[in-house]
């Protein structure tokens, strides 16, 4: 399987696309947006690899219920772990190199440029589909670096998470300004935790304020794919040991990513063509 | 940005205390290559003392801290110094350092404000309420303007909030931090190592996803030796405002805070119920505990209030008192 070209053509020209989530604003769902993106996916019969480039509070070896694995190291580098329904997700996250799962990475910057530049390079992802990068809040040492490792990589777009409240919005338009200096491609905008449903009543309120991530795609110029309820349902099972077995139960939330996730595929394929005829 | 004295570090920079201080390929042109390779910067930071002394007017300094983000942690941040700023002979001040999502100023409803200077120093920006700010927001030319940053340069700027802002004489400096155990939280607390920070409230959420990263926040303040006051629950349980039931939105999976606090040996200092209304006056710049007085939220914030007040005043006191 080992190809002898140049670890920096390896992820090139073995990765199809890459799909960077990005928010300005933590908590606001980015892993768990990226967790269920990358399912999406696979049901959708595509290869997929998912790093977790947040290095200060890893979530998605919980949420893909990959917690406590270890990562193992090949001939040619690191293996990523493999998980998800019938162990299909290639998936790499610091969490997976701490001894005990509490400790915390008490790093500053370069050192953990160091690391992501090393998950990229190191670790033996394979032929994919998509990778996908969950990224911390922010717009600093990890966001740069997964784009210097990534080196400009042909089919390279982002996804930015928001939910609807006016003091997220202004950090995701902050991130947006970061993509448009790096010129990376945005695909477009989610608004997530978008209004609640009263399992009671059926009342809908928006706990967290209506509308920010659509009037932001509209005032710059953005795709709006669309708004996630609060499910707790989701939360639930991003919160367990997940059983894919029966993943045919759906809830709102799951709906709407799988759908967000069929308009990104579309959007990925046609950019690849594209990459590839120029 | 403001024109500032970290806008000279070169891209890449390893960071003055680090081995590779003068020696990394970056370091080649740097003005200051020098003086970094020759380890007189590995020493005690002069900076520290000179921030004692600028502190000295500054009675209690809390930090607030969450391995997660978007948590409340600024909310928080906001609901303390509202609270303790209800008691018209205390000052308060909040520093947001926060670099890259500051969100300070629009919750005390100061958005596009601008800093001063002033011969004693930059001067904070005060609110309605009399809370004095300082933000990286304020130094921005708009509001999509994107820090793009790398931590030794977020070090020097927290170095000048620390050393050059003029807080006059305060009661209590709250410092409302992002989330992770990185630069911004390493820098505060060693630049703080003099003036001595009195303590730090952990914020949460109730699910296992939140939880596990706050763990290591705690971890984090355990390896720096710096005092945790409490936790505090947020978004604990939500009431429907039309039929009254309860409902979880954020499970508590792993038992929630609550279990967290009682096997890692920490007090909890309250839960927040969800309340959509504490996101509206959040977003509209308006104190949440005046506006609904009466709200099952703003009793829980002002308990949590008293409780951090009393551990920074009564530990001064009697030390013996808080074991």
């Amino acid at each position: 399987m080992a190809s002898n070209d140049d670890d920096d053509d390896g992820l090139q020209k073995r990765v199809r696309c890459v799909l960077l989530v990005l928010s300005g604003k933590g908590g606001v769902g980015k892993s768990s947006v990226s967790a269920q993106l990358a399912l999406s996916f696979l049901s959708l019969g595509k290869k997929v690899g998912l790093l977790d480039a947040d290095l200060c509070g890893p979530s998605v070896p919980l949420m893909i219920g990959a917690h406590g694995k270890n990562v193992q190291r090949g001939p040619n580098g690191w293996l990523p772990v493999r998980a998800g329904p019938s162990s299909s997700l290639s998936l790499m996250s610091v969490a997976f190199l701490l001894s005990n799962k509490d400790d915390a990475i008490v790093w500053r910057g370069p050192k953990k440029t160091a690391l992501i530049k090393q998950f990229l390079s190191d670790v033996q992802w394979g032929d994919l589909d998509i990778l996908i990068v969950d990224t911390p809040p922010g717009t600093s040492d990890e966001h740069l670096a997964v784009l210097e490792g990534l080196r400009g990589h042909p089919v390279c777009s982002a996804l930015l998470v928001t939910t609807p409240q006016a003091v997220s919005v202004g950090d995701v338009r902050r991130e947006l300004t970061f993509c448009r200096k790096t010129g990376t491609k945005v695909l477009g905008i989610v608004e997530n935790m978008s209004g609640f449903v009263c399992p009671h009543c059926a009342e809908c309120t928006n706990i967290f304020s209506q509308g920010g991530g659509e009037s932001l795609a509209k005032e710059c110029d953005i795709r709006f794919l669309g708004r996630v309820p609060l499910d707790p349902s989701l939360a639930l099972t991003l919160d367990k040991d997940r059983d894919f077995s029966c993943a045919a139960t759906e809830g709102p939330a799951e709906a709407a990513l799988h759908h967000i996730a069929e308009i990104l595929l579309q959007e990925m394929n046609e950019d690849a063509k594209v990459a590839q005829t120029s | 940005m403001a024109e500032s004295g970290v806008t000279g570090v070169p891209e890449g920079c390893p960071g003055i205390c680090t081995e590779q201080a003068g020696k990394a390929s970056p370091c080649q042109g740097c003005p200051n290559q020098a003086s970094c390779a020759s380890g007189q910067t590995q020493g005690p930071d002069p900076a520290v003392e000179q921030i004692k002394e600028r502190l000295d007017g500054v009675r209690y300094k809390v930090l607030v801290l969450s391995g997660k983000g978007g948590v409340g942690k600024s909310t928080l941040t906001a609901q303390l110094a509202f609270g303790i700023a209800s008691d018209e002979s205390k000052q308060v001040a909040v520093l947001d350092i926060d670099i890259c999502g500051p969100s300070m100023p629009r919750i005390l409803g100061l958005d596009g404000e601008q800093v001063h200077q002033s011969g004693s120093g930059w001067s904070p920006v005060y609110s309605e309420d009399g809370i004095a700010l300082m933000s990286t927001a304020f130094l921005l030319s708009s509001a999509a303007d994107a820090v793009i940053w790398r931590g030794p340069k977020k070090n020097g700027l927290i170095k000048q909030f620390l050393r050059d802002v003029d807080w006059g004489e305060t009661d209590y400096l709250n410092v409302d931090t992002p989330p992770g155990t990185s630069d911004e939280h390493l820098s505060t607390v060693q630049l703080l190592s003099a003036a001595k920070i009195d303590g730090a409230v952990v914020v949460t959420t109730p699910q296992e996803a939140a939880l596990q990263d706050v763990r290591k926040e705690v971890d984090f303040c355990r390896k720096l030796k710096l005092p945790v006051i409490g936790v505090v629950e947020n978004m604990s349980v939500f009431v429907c405002p039309k039929c009254k039931n309860e409902s979880q939105i954020f499970p508590p999976t792993s038992g929630g805070a609550e279990k967290m606090c009682h096997d890692m040996g920490l007090d909890l200092l309250g839960k927040v119920p969800l309340d959509p209304r504490i996101a509206r006056c959040c977003d509209e710049g308006r104190p949440f505990l005046t506006e609904v007085p009466d709200s099952p939220a703003c009793t829980a914030y002002r308990a949590i209030v008293q409780r951090v007040q009393r551990f920074c005043e009564v530990k001064l006191e009697e030390p013996k008192a808080m074991d």
